[in-house]
Protein backbone atom coordinates (compact mmCIF):
# COMPACT_ATOMS: atom_id res chain seq x y z
CA UNK A 1 0.00 0.00 0.00
CA UNK A 2 1.95 2.97 -1.27
CA UNK A 3 -1.01 5.29 -1.45
CA UNK A 4 -1.93 6.23 2.12
CA UNK A 5 -5.44 7.27 1.11
CA UNK A 6 -8.43 5.04 1.70
CA UNK A 7 -9.03 3.09 -1.53
CA UNK A 8 -12.32 3.95 -3.26
CA UNK A 9 -13.73 0.48 -2.60
CA UNK A 10 -13.46 1.12 1.15
CA UNK A 11 -15.67 4.18 0.82
CA UNK A 12 -18.32 2.41 -1.23
CA UNK A 13 -21.38 1.65 0.87
CA UNK A 14 -23.27 -1.62 0.79
CA UNK A 15 -21.36 -4.67 1.87
CA UNK A 16 -21.49 -5.44 5.58
CA UNK A 17 -19.90 -8.87 5.27
CA UNK A 18 -16.17 -8.95 5.84
CA UNK A 19 -15.60 -12.11 3.82
CA UNK A 20 -17.38 -10.62 0.80
CA UNK A 21 -15.32 -7.47 1.15
CA UNK A 22 -12.18 -9.59 1.44
CA UNK A 23 -13.15 -11.56 -1.68
CA UNK A 24 -13.23 -8.29 -3.61
CA UNK A 25 -10.12 -6.73 -2.14
CA UNK A 26 -7.68 -9.48 -1.21
CA UNK A 27 -9.10 -12.82 -2.35
CA UNK A 28 -5.78 -14.49 -1.52
CA UNK A 29 -6.54 -13.98 2.17
CA UNK A 30 -9.65 -16.18 1.98
CA UNK A 31 -9.02 -19.79 3.03
CA UNK A 32 -10.79 -21.08 -0.09
CA UNK A 33 -9.47 -18.36 -2.40
CA UNK A 34 -6.16 -19.93 -3.29
CA UNK A 35 -5.44 -22.16 -6.27
CA UNK A 36 -4.07 -25.53 -5.23
CA UNK A 37 -2.18 -28.09 -7.28
CA UNK A 38 -4.09 -31.30 -7.83
CA UNK A 39 -3.61 -34.25 -5.51
CA UNK A 40 -4.25 -35.27 -1.97
CA UNK A 41 -2.84 -33.01 0.70
CA UNK A 42 -4.53 -34.47 3.78
CA UNK A 43 -1.37 -36.00 5.23
CA UNK A 44 0.68 -32.83 5.01
CA UNK A 45 -0.71 -30.98 7.97
CA UNK A 46 -1.85 -31.70 11.54
CA UNK A 47 -5.45 -32.63 12.27
CA UNK A 48 -7.50 -31.56 15.20
CA UNK A 49 -9.52 -34.27 16.80
CA UNK A 50 -12.46 -34.32 19.22
CA UNK A 51 -14.91 -31.59 20.18
CA UNK A 52 -17.99 -32.04 22.37
CA UNK A 53 -20.88 -29.68 23.09
CA UNK A 54 -23.95 -29.91 25.26
CA UNK A 55 -26.66 -27.56 26.41
CA UNK A 56 -27.98 -27.04 29.91
CA UNK A 57 -30.87 -24.85 31.05
CA UNK A 58 -29.60 -21.30 30.57
CA UNK A 59 -26.50 -22.03 28.54
CA UNK A 60 -24.21 -24.24 26.54
CA UNK A 61 -20.80 -25.88 27.09
CA UNK A 62 -18.19 -26.45 24.39
CA UNK A 63 -15.06 -28.46 25.12
CA UNK A 64 -12.17 -29.80 23.09
CA UNK A 65 -9.19 -32.02 23.74
CA UNK A 66 -5.68 -30.68 23.17
CA UNK A 67 -4.14 -33.09 20.68
CA UNK A 68 -3.24 -32.55 17.03
CA UNK A 69 -2.05 -35.52 15.01
CA UNK A 70 -0.25 -36.15 11.72
CA UNK A 71 -0.81 -39.77 10.84
CA UNK A 72 0.53 -41.74 13.79
CA UNK A 73 2.54 -38.81 15.14
CA UNK A 74 1.27 -36.47 17.84
CA UNK A 75 1.95 -33.11 16.22
CA UNK A 76 1.03 -30.98 19.22
CA UNK A 77 -0.04 -31.76 22.77
CA UNK A 78 -1.50 -28.43 23.75
CA UNK A 79 -3.25 -27.10 20.67
CA UNK A 80 -6.32 -24.94 21.25
CA UNK A 81 -9.34 -25.94 19.22
CA UNK A 82 -12.10 -24.04 21.00
CA UNK A 83 -12.43 -20.35 20.14
CA UNK A 84 -14.80 -17.64 21.27
CA UNK A 85 -15.99 -15.98 18.07
CA UNK A 86 -18.03 -13.26 19.74
CA UNK A 87 -19.72 -12.53 23.04
CA UNK A 88 -22.36 -15.25 22.63
CA UNK A 89 -20.86 -17.81 20.26
CA UNK A 90 -17.92 -20.16 20.16
CA UNK A 91 -16.58 -22.60 17.60
CA UNK A 92 -14.74 -25.86 18.12
CA UNK A 93 -12.81 -27.26 15.20
CA UNK A 94 -11.99 -30.70 13.90
CA UNK A 95 -10.14 -31.42 10.68
CA UNK A 96 -7.11 -29.75 9.14
CA UNK A 97 -5.94 -27.50 11.94
CA UNK A 98 -4.26 -24.77 9.92
CA UNK A 99 -7.24 -24.09 7.68
CA UNK A 100 -9.72 -24.54 10.52
CA UNK A 101 -7.99 -21.92 12.67
CA UNK A 102 -7.93 -19.52 9.72
CA UNK A 103 -11.62 -20.16 9.07
CA UNK A 104 -12.55 -19.50 12.69
CA UNK A 105 -10.54 -16.30 12.72
CA UNK A 106 -12.35 -15.17 9.58
CA UNK A 107 -15.69 -16.10 11.13
CA UNK A 108 -14.89 -14.07 14.25
CA UNK A 109 -13.97 -11.00 12.19
CA UNK A 110 -17.07 -11.55 10.08
CA UNK A 111 -19.34 -11.36 13.14
CA UNK A 112 -17.54 -8.37 14.63
CA UNK A 113 -17.44 -6.55 11.30
CA UNK A 114 -21.18 -6.94 10.80
CA UNK A 115 -21.82 -5.78 14.34
CA UNK A 116 -19.72 -2.65 13.92
CA UNK A 117 -21.06 -1.69 10.50
CA UNK A 118 -24.72 -2.43 11.15
CA UNK A 119 -24.73 -1.41 14.79
CA UNK A 120 -26.49 -4.63 15.78
CA UNK A 121 -25.55 -8.28 16.14
CA UNK A 122 -26.60 -11.05 13.76
CA UNK A 123 -29.27 -13.46 14.95
CA UNK A 124 -28.07 -16.89 16.06
CA UNK A 125 -29.39 -18.42 12.84
CA UNK A 126 -27.75 -15.66 10.83
CA UNK A 127 -24.42 -16.49 12.42
CA UNK A 128 -24.90 -20.19 11.74
CA UNK A 129 -25.68 -19.45 8.07
CA UNK A 130 -22.62 -17.24 7.70
CA UNK A 131 -20.44 -20.07 8.95
CA UNK A 132 -22.14 -22.36 6.40
CA UNK A 133 -21.16 -20.00 3.62
CA UNK A 134 -17.55 -19.87 4.79
CA UNK A 135 -17.30 -23.68 4.95
CA UNK A 136 -18.85 -23.98 1.50
CA UNK A 137 -16.08 -21.76 0.17
CA UNK A 138 -13.64 -24.37 1.41
CA UNK A 139 -15.18 -27.28 -0.56
CA UNK A 140 -12.35 -27.54 -3.10
CA UNK A 141 -9.85 -27.88 -0.28
CA UNK A 142 -12.03 -30.45 1.45
CA UNK A 143 -12.01 -32.59 -1.69
CA UNK A 144 -8.23 -32.68 -1.53
CA UNK A 145 -8.29 -33.94 2.01
CA UNK A 146 -8.09 -30.57 3.79
CA UNK A 147 -11.57 -30.69 5.29
CA UNK A 148 -12.73 -28.51 8.16
CA UNK A 149 -15.65 -29.58 10.30
CA UNK A 150 -16.55 -27.04 12.95
CA UNK A 151 -19.09 -27.23 15.72
CA UNK A 152 -20.82 -23.94 16.46
CA UNK A 153 -22.45 -23.26 19.83
CA UNK A 154 -24.11 -20.12 21.01
CA UNK A 155 -26.52 -18.63 23.45
CA UNK A 156 -29.58 -17.35 21.59
CA UNK A 157 -30.47 -14.28 23.62
CA UNK A 158 -34.06 -13.75 22.35
CA UNK A 159 -34.83 -17.47 22.71
CA UNK A 160 -33.06 -17.64 26.08
CA UNK A 161 -31.38 -20.97 25.36
CA UNK A 162 -28.11 -22.51 24.28
CA UNK A 163 -27.99 -23.92 20.74
CA UNK A 164 -25.65 -26.25 18.88
CA UNK A 165 -25.03 -26.41 15.11
CA UNK A 166 -23.01 -29.05 13.32
CA UNK A 167 -21.75 -28.84 9.73
CA UNK A 168 -20.63 -31.05 6.91
CA UNK A 169 -17.89 -30.22 4.40
CA UNK A 170 -20.38 -28.91 1.85
CA UNK A 171 -21.59 -26.27 4.27
CA UNK A 172 -24.71 -28.18 5.28
CA UNK A 173 -25.88 -26.92 8.64
CA UNK A 174 -27.77 -29.07 11.14
CA UNK A 175 -29.11 -27.96 14.46
CA UNK A 176 -28.56 -30.51 17.20
CA UNK A 177 -30.69 -30.96 20.28
CA UNK A 178 -29.05 -31.50 23.63
CA UNK A 179 -25.55 -32.56 22.71
CA UNK A 180 -23.22 -33.28 19.83
CA UNK A 181 -19.64 -34.19 19.08
CA UNK A 182 -17.35 -33.95 16.04
CA UNK A 183 -13.92 -35.24 15.14
CA UNK A 184 -12.15 -38.59 15.14
CA UNK A 185 -13.17 -39.52 18.68
CA UNK A 186 -16.71 -38.26 18.28
CA UNK A 187 -18.30 -41.71 18.03
CA UNK A 188 -17.07 -42.62 21.50
CA UNK A 189 -17.74 -39.19 22.92
CA UNK A 190 -21.27 -39.24 21.58
CA UNK A 191 -21.84 -42.65 23.16
CA UNK A 192 -20.73 -41.28 26.50
CA UNK A 193 -22.86 -38.15 26.13
CA UNK A 194 -25.87 -40.27 25.28
CA UNK A 195 -25.62 -42.08 28.60
CA UNK A 196 -24.64 -39.10 30.75
CA UNK A 197 -26.70 -36.25 29.33
CA UNK A 198 -29.79 -35.03 31.12
CA UNK A 199 -31.72 -31.97 30.06
CA UNK A 200 -31.91 -30.58 33.61
CA UNK A 201 -28.19 -30.41 34.39
CA UNK A 202 -26.51 -27.55 36.19
CA UNK A 203 -23.55 -25.80 34.60
CA UNK A 204 -20.95 -27.66 36.68
CA UNK A 205 -22.58 -31.00 35.89
CA UNK A 206 -22.55 -30.14 32.19
CA UNK A 207 -18.83 -29.33 32.41
CA UNK A 208 -18.16 -32.65 34.17
CA UNK A 209 -20.16 -34.48 31.47
CA UNK A 210 -18.10 -32.84 28.72
CA UNK A 211 -14.84 -33.84 30.44
CA UNK A 212 -16.12 -37.41 30.90
CA UNK A 213 -17.08 -37.63 27.22
CA UNK A 214 -13.65 -36.39 26.11
CA UNK A 215 -12.01 -38.95 28.38
CA UNK A 216 -14.05 -41.73 26.82
CA UNK A 217 -13.09 -40.48 23.36
CA UNK A 218 -9.40 -40.47 24.32
CA UNK A 219 -9.82 -43.92 25.85
CA UNK A 220 -10.79 -45.52 22.55
CA UNK A 221 -9.46 -43.15 19.88
CA UNK A 222 -5.67 -42.87 19.62
CA UNK A 223 -5.91 -39.43 17.98
CA UNK A 224 -7.75 -37.84 20.91
CA UNK A 225 -5.70 -36.68 23.86
CA UNK A 226 -6.84 -37.41 27.39
CA UNK A 227 -6.06 -35.16 30.34
CA UNK A 228 -2.26 -35.02 30.59
CA UNK A 229 -1.74 -35.27 34.35
CA UNK A 230 2.05 -35.16 34.26
CA UNK A 231 2.26 -32.05 32.10
CA UNK A 232 -0.96 -30.62 33.52
CA UNK A 233 -2.58 -30.12 30.13
CA UNK A 234 -6.36 -30.25 30.32
CA UNK A 235 -9.20 -29.75 27.84
CA UNK A 236 -10.34 -26.24 26.99
CA UNK A 237 -13.87 -25.62 28.21
CA UNK A 238 -15.95 -22.65 27.07
CA UNK A 239 -19.27 -21.85 28.75
CA UNK A 240 -21.82 -19.41 27.32
CA UNK A 241 -24.80 -18.11 29.28
CA UNK A 242 -26.96 -15.01 29.10
CA UNK A 243 -24.04 -13.09 30.63
CA UNK A 244 -21.82 -13.93 27.67
CA UNK A 245 -19.11 -16.46 27.09
CA UNK A 246 -16.08 -17.30 29.16
CA UNK A 247 -13.35 -19.90 29.02
CA UNK A 248 -13.05 -21.74 32.31
CA UNK A 249 -9.74 -21.07 34.06
CA UNK A 250 -7.21 -23.89 33.79
CA UNK A 251 -7.35 -24.50 37.54
CA UNK A 252 -11.11 -25.12 37.42
CA UNK A 253 -10.83 -27.59 34.56
CA UNK A 254 -7.87 -29.29 36.28
CA UNK A 255 -9.93 -29.73 39.43
CA UNK A 256 -12.84 -31.29 37.50
CA UNK A 257 -10.46 -33.56 35.58
CA UNK A 258 -8.71 -34.66 38.79
CA UNK A 259 -12.04 -35.54 40.34
CA UNK A 260 -13.00 -37.57 37.29
CA UNK A 261 -9.66 -39.39 37.20
CA UNK A 262 -9.95 -40.20 40.92
CA UNK A 263 -13.37 -41.75 40.31
CA UNK A 264 -12.07 -43.71 37.32
CA UNK A 265 -9.36 -45.28 39.48
CA UNK A 266 -12.06 -47.55 40.88
CA UNK A 267 -14.26 -47.60 37.75
CA UNK A 268 -12.06 -47.10 34.65
CA UNK A 269 -15.05 -47.08 32.30
CA UNK A 270 -16.68 -44.13 34.00
CA UNK A 271 -20.05 -43.61 35.65
CA UNK A 272 -22.60 -46.42 35.43
CA UNK A 273 -25.84 -45.72 33.59
CA UNK A 274 -28.91 -47.20 35.33
CA UNK A 275 -30.99 -49.77 33.45
CA UNK A 276 -34.78 -49.55 33.51
CA UNK A 277 -35.97 -51.90 36.18
CA UNK A 278 -32.38 -52.68 37.16
CA UNK A 279 -30.33 -51.47 40.10
CA UNK A 280 -30.01 -47.69 40.26
CA UNK A 281 -26.52 -46.48 39.47
CA UNK B 1 -19.41 28.60 -24.76
CA UNK B 2 -18.86 30.27 -21.45
CA UNK B 3 -15.45 31.43 -20.32
CA UNK B 4 -14.54 30.44 -16.76
CA UNK B 5 -13.64 33.37 -14.55
CA UNK B 6 -10.19 33.42 -13.08
CA UNK B 7 -10.29 32.59 -9.37
CA UNK B 8 -7.04 32.78 -7.45
CA UNK B 9 -6.01 29.60 -5.63
CA UNK B 10 -6.14 31.46 -2.31
CA UNK B 11 -9.70 32.52 -2.91
CA UNK B 12 -10.68 29.06 -4.11
CA UNK B 13 -9.31 27.37 -0.99
CA UNK B 14 -10.90 29.98 1.23
CA UNK B 15 -14.28 29.47 -0.41
CA UNK B 16 -14.04 25.75 0.00
CA UNK B 17 -12.97 26.07 3.63
CA UNK B 18 -15.84 28.47 4.35
CA UNK B 19 -18.26 26.09 2.73
CA UNK B 20 -17.06 23.13 4.82
CA UNK B 21 -16.92 25.16 8.02
CA UNK B 22 -20.46 26.40 7.58
CA UNK B 23 -21.73 22.87 7.19
CA UNK B 24 -19.90 21.68 10.28
CA UNK B 25 -20.98 24.64 12.39
CA UNK B 26 -24.63 23.77 11.89
CA UNK B 27 -24.26 20.53 13.88
CA UNK B 28 -24.05 20.06 17.60
CA UNK B 29 -20.77 19.50 19.38
CA UNK B 30 -19.01 16.30 20.33
CA UNK B 31 -16.70 16.22 23.33
CA UNK B 32 -13.94 13.72 24.06
CA UNK B 33 -12.53 13.75 27.59
CA UNK B 34 -9.71 11.64 28.97
CA UNK B 35 -10.35 10.17 32.39
CA UNK B 36 -8.40 7.75 34.55
CA UNK B 37 -9.91 4.62 33.01
CA UNK B 38 -9.95 5.66 29.36
CA UNK B 39 -11.60 8.17 27.05
CA UNK B 40 -15.18 9.38 27.29
CA UNK B 41 -17.23 10.67 24.34
CA UNK B 42 -20.34 12.73 24.82
CA UNK B 43 -22.53 14.32 22.20
CA UNK B 44 -25.97 15.76 22.08
CA UNK B 45 -27.81 13.51 19.67
CA UNK B 46 -31.56 12.93 19.94
CA UNK B 47 -31.38 9.99 17.51
CA UNK B 48 -30.92 6.57 19.03
CA UNK B 49 -30.13 4.98 15.69
CA UNK B 50 -27.80 7.40 13.93
CA UNK B 51 -24.64 7.42 15.97
CA UNK B 52 -22.00 10.10 16.08
CA UNK B 53 -19.66 7.98 18.18
CA UNK B 54 -18.77 4.44 17.14
CA UNK B 55 -16.38 1.60 17.57
CA UNK B 56 -13.65 1.06 15.00
CA UNK B 57 -11.51 -1.60 16.62
CA UNK B 58 -10.43 -3.08 19.95
CA UNK B 59 -8.99 0.14 21.37
CA UNK B 60 -10.01 2.66 18.74
CA UNK B 61 -13.14 4.76 18.54
CA UNK B 62 -14.45 7.25 16.02
CA UNK B 63 -16.56 10.34 16.54
CA UNK B 64 -17.75 12.80 13.97
CA UNK B 65 -19.79 15.93 13.37
CA UNK B 66 -21.10 17.32 10.13
CA UNK B 67 -22.92 15.59 7.30
CA UNK B 68 -24.10 12.17 8.34
CA UNK B 69 -23.72 10.43 4.98
CA UNK B 70 -20.15 11.64 4.61
CA UNK B 71 -18.87 10.68 8.02
CA UNK B 72 -20.77 7.40 7.93
CA UNK B 73 -18.87 6.57 4.75
CA UNK B 74 -15.60 7.41 6.45
CA UNK B 75 -16.55 5.35 9.50
CA UNK B 76 -17.32 2.27 7.41
CA UNK B 77 -14.08 2.71 5.50
CA UNK B 78 -12.26 2.91 8.83
CA UNK B 79 -13.88 -0.29 10.10
CA UNK B 80 -12.94 -2.02 6.87
CA UNK B 81 -9.37 -0.77 7.00
CA UNK B 82 -8.96 -1.80 10.63
CA UNK B 83 -10.54 -5.23 10.20
CA UNK B 84 -8.55 -5.85 7.04
CA UNK B 85 -5.27 -4.94 8.69
CA UNK B 86 -6.09 -6.86 11.84
CA UNK B 87 -6.97 -9.93 9.81
CA UNK B 88 -3.96 -9.77 7.51
CA UNK B 89 -1.49 -9.07 10.34
CA UNK B 90 -2.56 -9.12 13.96
CA UNK B 91 -5.04 -7.30 16.16
CA UNK B 92 -2.23 -5.36 17.81
CA UNK B 93 -1.04 -4.01 14.49
CA UNK B 94 -4.11 -1.82 14.06
CA UNK B 95 -3.25 1.64 15.35
CA UNK B 96 -5.15 4.87 15.73
CA UNK B 97 -2.26 6.73 14.16
CA UNK B 98 -2.44 4.65 10.99
CA UNK B 99 -6.16 5.21 10.75
CA UNK B 100 -5.88 8.95 11.40
CA UNK B 101 -3.28 9.13 8.67
CA UNK B 102 -5.52 7.37 6.15
CA UNK B 103 -8.39 9.73 7.01
CA UNK B 104 -6.14 12.78 6.78
CA UNK B 105 -4.84 11.79 3.35
CA UNK B 106 -8.34 11.08 2.10
CA UNK B 107 -9.88 14.29 3.42
CA UNK B 108 -6.89 16.35 2.27
CA UNK B 109 -7.04 15.00 -1.27
CA UNK B 110 -10.75 15.58 -1.57
CA UNK B 111 -10.42 19.09 -0.18
CA UNK B 112 -7.74 20.25 -2.57
CA UNK B 113 -8.98 18.46 -5.69
CA UNK B 114 -11.13 20.93 -7.59
CA UNK B 115 -13.62 18.33 -8.84
CA UNK B 116 -15.21 17.16 -5.63
CA UNK B 117 -17.18 18.98 -3.03
CA UNK B 118 -15.13 19.08 0.18
CA UNK B 119 -16.39 16.89 2.98
CA UNK B 120 -18.31 18.84 5.63
CA UNK B 121 -17.04 16.77 8.52
CA UNK B 122 -14.72 16.83 11.47
CA UNK B 123 -13.50 13.66 13.11
CA UNK B 124 -11.97 12.32 16.27
CA UNK B 125 -9.92 9.17 16.11
CA UNK B 126 -9.10 8.10 19.65
CA UNK B 127 -7.09 5.19 20.93
CA UNK B 128 -6.45 4.03 24.46
CA UNK B 129 -3.22 2.47 25.66
CA UNK B 130 -2.42 0.54 28.82
CA UNK B 131 -1.96 3.75 30.82
CA UNK B 132 -3.56 7.21 30.52
CA UNK B 133 -0.23 8.58 29.23
CA UNK B 134 -0.50 6.34 26.17
CA UNK B 135 -4.01 7.51 25.27
CA UNK B 136 -4.30 9.47 22.06
CA UNK B 137 -6.95 11.72 20.61
CA UNK B 138 -6.53 12.89 17.03
CA UNK B 139 -8.73 15.61 15.71
CA UNK B 140 -9.10 15.79 11.95
CA UNK B 141 -10.60 18.69 10.09
CA UNK B 142 -12.36 18.83 6.72
CA UNK B 143 -9.12 19.74 4.92
CA UNK B 144 -7.12 16.81 6.27
CA UNK B 145 -5.27 18.59 9.05
CA UNK B 146 -4.48 16.46 12.07
CA UNK B 147 -4.14 17.78 15.60
CA UNK B 148 -2.96 15.69 18.51
CA UNK B 149 -5.20 16.66 21.43
CA UNK B 150 -4.49 16.14 25.10
CA UNK B 151 -6.91 15.94 27.98
CA UNK B 152 -10.03 16.97 26.15
CA UNK B 153 -11.14 17.88 22.65
CA UNK B 154 -14.22 19.50 21.18
CA UNK B 155 -15.55 19.82 17.66
CA UNK B 156 -18.75 20.94 16.00
CA UNK B 157 -21.13 23.85 16.41
CA UNK B 158 -20.29 25.62 19.66
CA UNK B 159 -16.78 24.24 19.91
CA UNK B 160 -15.26 27.44 21.22
CA UNK B 161 -17.56 28.06 24.15
CA UNK B 162 -17.55 24.37 25.12
CA UNK B 163 -13.77 24.23 24.92
CA UNK B 164 -13.35 27.31 27.09
CA UNK B 165 -15.71 25.80 29.67
CA UNK B 166 -13.64 22.61 29.69
CA UNK B 167 -10.37 24.50 29.82
CA UNK B 168 -11.37 26.16 33.06
CA UNK B 169 -12.54 23.00 34.77
CA UNK B 170 -10.70 20.00 33.31
CA UNK B 171 -8.30 18.12 35.53
CA UNK B 172 -6.35 14.97 34.69
CA UNK B 173 -7.07 11.61 36.29
CA UNK B 174 -10.77 12.24 36.95
CA UNK B 175 -13.19 9.39 37.55
CA UNK B 176 -15.73 8.42 34.88
CA UNK B 177 -18.54 10.01 36.89
CA UNK B 178 -16.72 13.32 37.21
CA UNK B 179 -15.67 13.32 33.58
CA UNK B 180 -19.25 12.64 32.51
CA UNK B 181 -20.64 15.45 34.66
CA UNK B 182 -18.05 17.83 33.28
CA UNK B 183 -18.61 16.86 29.65
CA UNK B 184 -22.40 17.05 29.88
CA UNK B 185 -22.41 20.44 31.54
CA UNK B 186 -19.83 21.66 29.03
CA UNK B 187 -22.13 20.68 26.17
CA UNK B 188 -25.03 22.46 27.85
CA UNK B 189 -22.97 25.60 28.30
CA UNK B 190 -23.09 28.59 26.02
CA UNK B 191 -22.33 32.24 26.34
CA UNK B 192 -25.72 33.33 27.63
CA UNK B 193 -27.03 30.49 29.76
CA UNK B 194 -26.57 26.84 30.77
CA UNK B 195 -29.01 24.10 29.85
CA UNK B 196 -29.67 20.71 31.31
CA UNK B 197 -29.58 18.28 28.37
CA UNK B 198 -32.12 15.48 28.89
CA UNK B 199 -30.56 12.07 29.28
CA UNK B 200 -32.40 10.73 26.23
CA UNK B 201 -30.73 13.32 24.03
CA UNK B 202 -27.24 12.30 25.05
CA UNK B 203 -25.09 9.86 23.18
CA UNK B 204 -22.34 8.65 25.49
CA UNK B 205 -19.68 6.01 24.89
CA UNK B 206 -16.34 5.13 26.44
CA UNK B 207 -13.15 3.40 25.52
CA UNK B 208 -12.76 1.63 28.84
CA UNK B 209 -9.33 0.28 29.72
CA UNK B 210 -10.74 -1.72 32.63
CA UNK B 211 -12.96 -3.90 30.45
CA UNK B 212 -11.74 -7.50 30.43
CA UNK B 213 -12.82 -8.09 26.83
CA UNK B 214 -10.43 -7.23 24.03
CA UNK B 215 -12.99 -4.81 22.62
CA UNK B 216 -12.85 -1.82 24.93
CA UNK B 217 -15.62 0.25 23.38
CA UNK B 218 -18.88 0.46 25.27
CA UNK B 219 -22.00 2.61 25.04
CA UNK B 220 -23.69 3.94 28.17
CA UNK B 221 -27.46 3.51 28.07
CA UNK B 222 -29.84 6.33 29.06
CA UNK B 223 -30.86 4.46 32.22
CA UNK B 224 -27.22 4.08 33.22
CA UNK B 225 -26.64 7.77 32.51
CA UNK B 226 -29.63 8.67 34.61
CA UNK B 227 -28.16 6.96 37.66
CA UNK B 228 -24.69 8.33 37.00
CA UNK B 229 -25.77 11.92 36.48
CA UNK B 230 -28.40 12.01 39.21
CA UNK B 231 -30.25 15.27 39.75
CA UNK B 232 -28.66 17.97 37.77
CA UNK B 233 -28.95 21.70 38.17
CA UNK B 234 -27.42 24.22 35.83
CA UNK B 235 -24.18 25.52 37.26
CA UNK B 236 -24.35 28.47 39.64
CA UNK B 237 -25.10 31.86 38.21
CA UNK B 238 -26.86 30.47 35.17
CA UNK B 239 -30.44 31.04 34.25
CA UNK B 240 -32.63 28.22 35.49
CA UNK B 241 -34.61 26.53 32.76
CA UNK B 242 -38.24 25.52 33.36
CA UNK B 243 -38.61 22.57 35.70
CA UNK B 244 -39.88 20.01 33.19
CA UNK B 245 -37.63 20.01 30.17
CA UNK B 246 -38.66 16.47 29.24
CA UNK B 247 -42.25 17.12 28.23
CA UNK B 248 -43.67 14.04 26.46
CA UNK B 249 -43.22 14.04 22.73
CA UNK B 250 -41.06 17.11 22.75
CA UNK B 251 -37.69 16.28 21.35
CA UNK B 252 -37.07 19.37 19.30
CA UNK B 253 -36.19 22.79 20.64
CA UNK B 254 -38.80 23.98 23.10
CA UNK B 255 -40.09 27.41 23.95
CA UNK B 256 -38.26 28.82 26.90
CA UNK B 257 -35.20 26.78 26.07
CA UNK B 258 -32.52 28.11 23.83
CA UNK B 259 -31.94 26.54 20.46
CA UNK B 260 -29.13 24.06 20.10
CA UNK B 261 -25.78 25.77 20.27
CA UNK B 262 -25.34 28.04 17.34
CA UNK B 263 -21.95 28.48 15.80
CA UNK B 264 -20.06 31.72 16.02
CA UNK B 265 -20.63 33.68 12.83
CA UNK B 266 -18.34 32.54 10.09
CA UNK B 267 -16.34 35.32 8.51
Amino acid sequence: MNDPRLPPAYLRPGVSSFSEFLAGQSPDLLPGGRALPAGQAGDLAPHGTTIVALTFPGGVVLAGDRRATMGNIIAQRDIEKVFATDEFTAVGIAGTAGIAVELVRLFGVELEHYEKIEGTTLSMDGKANRLSALIRGNLALAMQGLAVVPLLVGYDVPAGAGRIFSYDVTGGRYEETGFHSVGSGSLFARGALKKLYRSDMREDEAVMTAIQALYDAADDDSATGGPDVTRRIFPIVHVITNEGGRSLPEATVAEVADRMIAARMSRPDGPLAGLPGGPVA
Amino acid sequence: MSMPFYVSPEQQMKDRADFARKGIARGRSVVAVQYAGGILFVSENPSQALHKVSEIYDRIAFAAVGRYNEFENLRIAGVRLADMRGYAYDRRDVTGRGLANAYAQTLGTIFSSGGEKPYEVELFVAEIGDTPEEDQIFRLTYDGQVADEHGYAVMGGAAESVASYLKERYSTGASLDDALHLAVSALGHNDTEDRVIPVDDLEVAVLDRTRTQTRKFRRLSPSRLDTMLGDRVPSAGAVTTPAAPEAPGATGPQPGEPDPPVAPPVS
